[in-house]
């Protein structure tokens, strides 16, 4: 522990003696409140200790012993690592107060919480189911729920091996019973009940233009959910004044699949596949964090060929996602499908690098606990080299040059959705959002992880937090990824990739973990405590795409309504991390 | 990096753009030319369209053409069988490494009992992959303590009904040779180690 940390730590319990404790069981960090005093220690927390940024909300359910615990993450936006915050609640009845009016970007993480769960936020403005739909029976990751076809409480399943002959469920039972609904509940004859909390919690007001003596009416337009610009399966419902929008709500949850209950039934190292699933443009960055999480519960670290090879990837990863943004964002700009395509060209190269490396060109599944899975293929970083050194610039440089200083671009995307530093703290903002708005935050440089202290790297920045800045943070970020990858190509060593045997059954000691990558779209950070079982007992993703969604309202309001499609654009958001 | 926003194009945008489409249209067929019939379907040519120095065109007439896959690259399971007298010998003795560390649990194995003493035998009486479940993790290979099971490089499965997506043990089976043929350097690899380890064990049985 760092001398900042034990310095903060008698402060803390120094400043709070009657609320706060120290969370005493082994391998667990932070501090318990007392959960009556949340709202007021939160409110000093941030005020007075310069705790500005709540990075994460999560619950965790201890079933047999009937308590459920609320962890909050919270950072300073200046740098530093989390401070680790629980507040324990009764499991029969959940209540505690919602930090909304504290941290604005909690509001989607507890309606998580409420909908995943069944914890009651009170004072939350908005507390609605957010992932699953309003009809569903039950909170699905208390541990007593049970899912559809429900085999076995943890991989792997008897039934496979020794038991042999498996028939899937599905095919036993054809039209049988997937779903369970609310007693009473008939899905033939339900008014949808959130649609109707939907409209009315965004409003609608008539009114008599005084100018013109004409009445109009606020509308409601529901972009989404097959709308080709929301980059998936996502929904917006917007009011709309004439062309200019006063309110939108985010619907999502159609590509939800519970991705955290799935992992709580897998074992530890059949979850690092499923993480390639989260943002599918990034596995390799999804991998390293999940990785990380689970190297600091077993106090391992990987040798220095892997971490040079896992930044190697990373950085990789990162050029692909922000060149495919490009191709999206100008798609969604007007430019259609040209510069897209001439962006994917630069992509499918470094695809390639990851087929030759990985096996796989998206679902990379390539970090390992303790190192990656298999040594770079003969060849494979001459190839890179010559990527890095010859052909990326060159085109990154002609995407420049062709894009940044186009009119057409510009008269659309400056001035456009502009979110300021404090709305962007506030609203929990991560990665390019944030950095685009003026917060030089980076998690490689704010909590340094693997070896990322080594290099030599500036933290792109930018001031005005409009759309055209988010762009531009997304260029300079590309050119450092260059820089780190040429510094990495320089110094990679020789030597083992993994530390200690590759097991496939790994030892986990008890305990929690909080690892935390800065991936292309923001800090993506894996949450798991382990009972010192073969599956973790509680598995949480700390989506970016999901979180930067906060703030989709405040910045859309006052802007106009065909601008929403490139503000949603330049928040970037894969569906397959937003809705997990 | 000094603020870009004074600077504006004033029209030249369009044209730059469209310029930028033309010469790409123009070199390939620059490339066309310069390559002349090694252009299109054959390696080299596909081989070029990969690399780094490619400009024109730079897709491929998929299923005209195929990109030849890295030997890493890993789709579906398969096992291995070595021939012995017409036989087909597995070298999975069911141990079920492989059906414990599948992730979403699409292997299921039938162990084999001998007949007479009712014991389980090291030969997999039944072996079933349901390939809508995989997820082409390579799991199963990776962490094979015989080497018995590989990821294929063959990525075009597609068949009329769901039912035939449950693969047996006769599906699954691939000879050494071919395992030999699509990944030369892990065989090669794993043959060195399999020697040396037999003759580490020869060597230790003569001194005792």
């Amino acid at each position: 522990m760092s001398n900042q940390n034990i310095a903060l730590e008698s402060d803390l319990m120094y400043i709070f003696p009657e609320i706060l404790f120290h969370d005493e069981r082994p391998g667990y960090e932070g501090y318990i409140i007392k959960s009556e005093h949340l709202s007021s220690f939160m409110q000093r927390l941030r005020d007075d200790l310069g705790y500005d940024y709540l990075s994460s909300v999560t619950g965790v359910d201890y079933f047999p012993e009937g308590f459920m615990e609320v962890v909050y993450h919270i950072r300073k936006s200046i740098g530093g690592y989390p401070l680790v915050i629980k507040a324990r609640l009764d499991r029969e009845n959940p209540v505690i107060a919602s930090l909304v009016p504290i941290y604005p970007g909690a509001e989607f993480q507890e309606r998580e919480a409420w909908d995943l769960f069944g914890i009651k936020f009170e004072g939350h403005p908005d507390l609605r189911r957010i992932l699953m739909w309003e009809g569903f029976s039950g909170h699905p990751l208390r541990k007593d729920w049970k899912e559809g076809y429900y085999e076995e409480e943890f991989k792997p399943f008897k039934s496979r091996w020794p038991a042999g002959h498996y028939i899937s469920h599905e095919d036993k039972h054809p039209l049988g019973t997937n779903v369970d609904y609310p007693a009473g509940f008939n899905p033939e004859s339900w008014i949808p009940e959130p649609e109707v909390a939907l409209y009315s919690g965004l409003g609608r007001i008539e009114r008599k233009n005084e100018e013109t003596g004409i009445n109009t009416d606020q509308v409601i337009v529901n972009m989404g959910p097959q709308h080709p610009s929301t980059h998936g399966v996502f929904r917006m419902a917007v009011k709309l004044d004439g062309e200019t929008i006063v309110g939108l709500k985010p619907v999502m949850g159609y590509l939800h699949r519970n991705h955290e209950k799935i992992g709580e039934r897998n074992t530890f190292l059949g979850i690092m596949p499923y993480t390639d699933r989260l943002d599918y443009f990034n596995s390799m960055s999804n991998n390293f964090g999940y990785a990380l999480a689970i190297e600091k519960l077993m106090g391992i670290t990987p040798p220095e060929r892997a971490e040079y090879i896992r930044v190697m990837m990373a950085e990789l990863t990162r050029i692909v996602n922000h060149l495919a943004l490009f191709g999206f964002l100008l798609n969604d700009l007007g430019a259609y499908f040209t510069p897209f395509l001439y962006a994917f060209e630069e992509r499918e190269l470094i695809l390639d690098i990851f087929e030759a490396v990985s096996g796989s060109r998206m679902m990379c599944n390539y970090h390992r606990f303790g190192g990656v899975a298999r040594d770079l293929p003969a060849g494979i970083l001459e190839k890179i080299s010559d990527l890095v050194i010859d052909r990326l610039p060159r085109k990154i440089d002609d995407l420049d040059l062709y894009i940044t200083k186009n009119e057409i671009i510009r008269h659309r995307s400056e001035g456009v959705g502009i979110i300021t530093p404090d709305q962007a703290i506030a609203y929990s903002a991560v990665g390019p959002v944030l950095r685009a708005s003026g917060v030089p935050y980076d998690l490689r440089r704010a909590q340094p992880y693997s070896i990322y202290d080594r290099f030599d790297f500036d933290v792109a920045v930018r001031y005005h937090g409009d759309v055209y800045d988010r762009y531009l943070v997304r260029l300079d970020e590309m050119y450092q990824s260059l820089r780190i990858l040429k510094q990495v190509i320089n110094n990679i060593p020789e030597g083992p990739i993994q530390a200690g045997k590759p097991q496939y059954q790994v030892r986990v000691p008890a305990g929690e973990a909080y690892g935390c990558v800065e991936g292309p779209k923001g800090e993506l950070g894996f949450y798991v405590i382990s009972n010192g079982k073969p599956n973790p007992w509680r598995y949480h993703v700390r989506a970016p795409s999901f979180i930067n969604l906060t703030s989709l309202e405040s910045i859309c309001i006052g802007n106009k309504i065909a601008d929403v499609v490139v503000i949603l654009g330049s928040i970037d958001i894969v569906l397959g991390e937003t809705d997990r | 990096m000094a603020d870009q926003r004074d600077n504006y194009m004033y029209g030249l945008g369009i044209l730059k753009g469209l310029g930028l489409a033309l010469r790409h249209f123009l070199e390939t067929y620059i490339d066309d030319i310069r390559h002349g019939s090694k252009r299109y379907k054959t390696p080299e040519g596909i081989a070029y369209r990969a690399s780094k120095d490619v400009s024109g065109i730079f897709t491929v007439q998929y299923p005209d053409e195929k990109i030849p896959v890295s030997e890493e690259f890993r789709f579906l399971p398969f096992l291995i069988f070595e021939e012995k007298d017409g036989e087909k010998e597995y070298r999975c003795t069911s141990c079920g490494i492989c059906a414990k560390v599948c992730p979403p649990q699409c292997i299921w194995i039938v162990r084999s009992t001998d007949p007479n003493t009712g014991r389980p035998i090291p030969d997999p009486a039944e072996y079933y992959i349901d390939i809508d479940m995989c997820m082409n993790c390579g799991y199963c290979a990776e962490y094979c303590p015989f080497d018995a099971i590989k990821m294929d490089h063959n990525y075009e499965l597609a068949s009329y009904t769901r039912a035939k997506n449950i693969y047996d043990k006769g599906m699954l089976g691939q000879p050494l040779s071919y395992y030999e043929s699509i990944r030369p350097i892990n065989y090669q690899r794993e043959e060195s180690a399999r020697i040396e380890a037999e003759t580490q064990r020869a060597i230790r049985k003569t001194v005792a």
